[in-house]
């Protein structure tokens, strides 16, 4: 992996037009925006405004009603099924509750990508697996099954089996969502220390505002009564210059901005 | 009316009009939700036996103490001066009390969000109503099936993804583990069997016949049918509770996202291991359902043994035998689709799990009913 964490405009994720629907109710309509290579890029808005659909919808597991997306000028929307299998190994994504697999230990959970998109013999997958969970802070706790560890511990794991294949986009849901603090910022560092080593691009859905300021670099805003998106880009830029009031109120949570534009 | 108030009494109010054509509503005592207060249909009537009135005002000089019930009160009537178009003057409220009021009635229903409390629907409507769900859910099943299909095909190449160990663990907990359950089941039914044969055919001297009629009944139909009911309250619950609760926790998108077809991995392992052990189950509550017809047969009816025994060789055919477990193992596949496409369906709460639960085994005992009675259809038509 060479050192290439800001090539900046080398376009990973593009969606366009993209449409949110659920049968006639639209969620979101017209979203255009691009994620460049090594991006930290951070989906916000307020609570119910479909910052999560988006991420499904940017993984595949619900279809756009109109619109598409595209990994590295590859058409995601259109690919036929196996194109989009092979596509979604290179993505790692950590769930809102870590989503393990309950009848799997932590290490099996790990395991299980490596087992079955990789030829290596066990031994040296539960090798592997033992790193990850080491990566994340989870040494000696292999063993465990998700039920035994707290929350946090969890959404590590959660992490752990995410990057197993050492993916070239990383998706969070929510990642501080019910963490106290310092395990938030722990997970925040995580993060950006994830994109350092691994080189991947991260894209996390969070209303969080210091981790918004702490890893993000560009971002996108969805607004629920206009329901479209109404900025983008690097969010500290968005709190002190975004023309629209309602994104820096956001931002300084709810806060009076003097730097009005 | 000073003197009826003196000592500390359950809430009540008064209205009082004043010449310029407004109303004072006094709240008095100690309006308090664990003791009762008055409700706002009531102060609608007092209001209503007067001439109408443009302004409102409060006195609270006698209000004791107060909760969310005067509250309540409170903002029922302010909406309802607000659609009168009578002026409000809170200032007679205390501080506290005038606060709480503001905020309730400060933000607007949202337009359309109110869903109401059921409002019923005319009888057309609603079977109107539950067609178009029915209309809507036949190609979601369909599709179910069409992918448990492709899944099958898979594994039939040898390309289907799924974890030999969990195949293990279904196996056992749809084989082994139910072992117990259908021997009392399929016992208790064989006896029935011979008692219900037995009060018939005594009367002719036939008892000996009991033996071909357990025999035949357990190892064509009732075998089978017992098995597959067992399964679906059992295995077909614990497949949609299971198949439930990972779609909760997410775990089904994590599968599909990291590239594992969920239907190879979760689905076929249960549909082969129940497709396997019910014909298992089955054959084992044939010999289990004629055991309990031979302790009739012997016990009450005083057929020797051997010749139970002899009779019931004779009487249950290899056709028939084979015709109960083909049976069971159709069974099987019904009852693993239909728990694994309402664990599936599963909405994402907890009380939707139990749900799933619910409508699983219901679709499992039908679709296992139905199906009998097609295979008697067809099996008489062959004539076999």
């Amino acid at each position: 992996m060479t050192e290439e964490s800001h090539p900046a405009s080398r376009p990973h994720i593009t969606v366009r037009n993209l449409t949110m629907a659920f049968g006639s109710f639209v969620l979101m309509r017209d979203l255009n925006f691009v994620v460049s290579h090594g991006d930290v890029f951070i989906i916000m808005g307020g609570s119910g405004c479909g910052k999560s659909t988006l991420l499904r919808h940017l993984v595949g597991l619900i279809e756009p009603a109109k619109g598409e997306i595209l990994y590295d000028g590859f058409n995601f929307t259109k690919a036929e099924p196996e194109e989009r299998e092979r596509l979604l190994r290179r993505f790692g994504i950590l769930y809102q509750s870590g989503a393990l697999f309950s009848s799997l230990t932590l290490i099996e959970n790990v395991s299980l990508p490596l087992g079955e998109f990789t030829r290596l013999p066990s031994s040296q997958i539960r090798e592997i697996a033992a790193l990850k969970l080491a990566l994340v802070g989870l040494k000696g706790f292999e063993d465990y099954y998700p039920n035994q560890i707290s929350g946090g511990m969890q959404k590590r794991a959660g992490l752990a089996r995410a990057m197993a294949l050492d993916p070239e986009i990383l998706f969070f849901d929510e990642p501080s969502a019910g963490l106290d603090p310092i395990s938030s910022r722990l997970l925040d560092d995580l993060i950006l220390e994830l994109r350092e080593s691994l080189g991947a691009t991260v894209v996390v859905v969070t209303h969080e505002l210091q981790s918004i300021f702490t890893i993000g670099n560009n971002s996108v805003f969805l607004d629920t009564e206009t329901r479209t998106m109404i900025a983008q880009g690097d969010p500290k830029q968005l709190r002190d210059h975004c023309p629209d009031p309602k994104v820096r109120r956001f931002l300084t949570r709810g806060s009076e901005q003097p730097i009005a534009a | 009316m000073l003197q009826d108030r003196a000592q500390s009494e359950s809430g009540s109010f008064a209205t009082r009009r004043t010449p310029e054509g407004g109303v004072i509503i006094e709240l008095s005592g100690r309006w308090l939700l664990e003791e009762g207060a008055p409700t706002f249909a009531s102060l609608e009537r007092a209001l209503k036996t007067g001439p109408s009135f443009a302004q409102v005002s409060y006195d609270t000089a006698h209000l004791e103490q107060w909760d969310s019930s005067v509250v309540s009160f409170l903002v029922q009537a302010s909406e309802a001066f607000k659609l009168s178009k009578a002026a409000e003057d809170r200032s007679g409220l205390p501080a506290g009390l005038r606060r709480l009021v503001e905020l309730a009635v400060a933000v607007p229903e949202r337009s359309g969000a109110a869903q109401g409390p059921g409002t019923r629907e005319a009888l057309l409507a609603r079977i109107g109503t539950s067609a178009r769900a029915l209309g809507k859910s036949i190609p979601e099943s369909l599709a179910f099936v069409g992918r448990c299909a492709i899944a099958s095909v898979k594994l039939l190449a040898g390309k289907a993804r799924y974890r030999t160990e969990d195949l293990m663990i279904v196996i056992q907990q749809c084989g082994a583990d139910a072992a117990g359950i259908v021997t009392l089941i399929s016992f208790l039914v064989g006896a029935i069997l011979a008692f219900m044969g037995a009060v018939q055919l005594s009367q002719f001297g036939a008892s000996i016949y009991v033996a071909d009629l357990v025999g035949i009944g357990m190892a064509r139909e009732m075998g089978a049918m017992m098995t597959a009911i067992i399964m679906s309250g059992r295995t077909g619950a614990a497949f949609a509770a299971q198949l439930g609760s990972m779609k909760v926790s997410q775990e089904i998108d994590a599968l599909t996202t990291m590239g594992i077809s969920p239907f190879e991995f979760l689905v076929l392992p249960r549909m082969i291991a129940l497709i396997l052990m019910m014909p298992l189950l089955c054959a084992f509550s044939d010999v289990v359902g004629m055991l309990g017809g031979a302790a009739v047969g012997v016990g009450m009816l005083d057929v020797p043994f051997g010749s139970y025994y002899r009779e019931t060789i004779h009487a249950v055919s290899l056709t028939n035998f084979m015709l109960g477990l083909g049976k069971s193992a159709v069974y099987g596949l019904l009852i693993a689709v239909a728990g694994c496409f309402y664990g599936f369906k599963c909405g994402s709460s907890s009380s939707a799990v139990g749900d799933a639960a619910t409508g699983a085994v219901v679709a499992g005992i039908v679709m296992v009913v139905v199906a009998c009675g097609i295979f008697a259809v067809i099996a008489n038509v062959v004539g076999i």
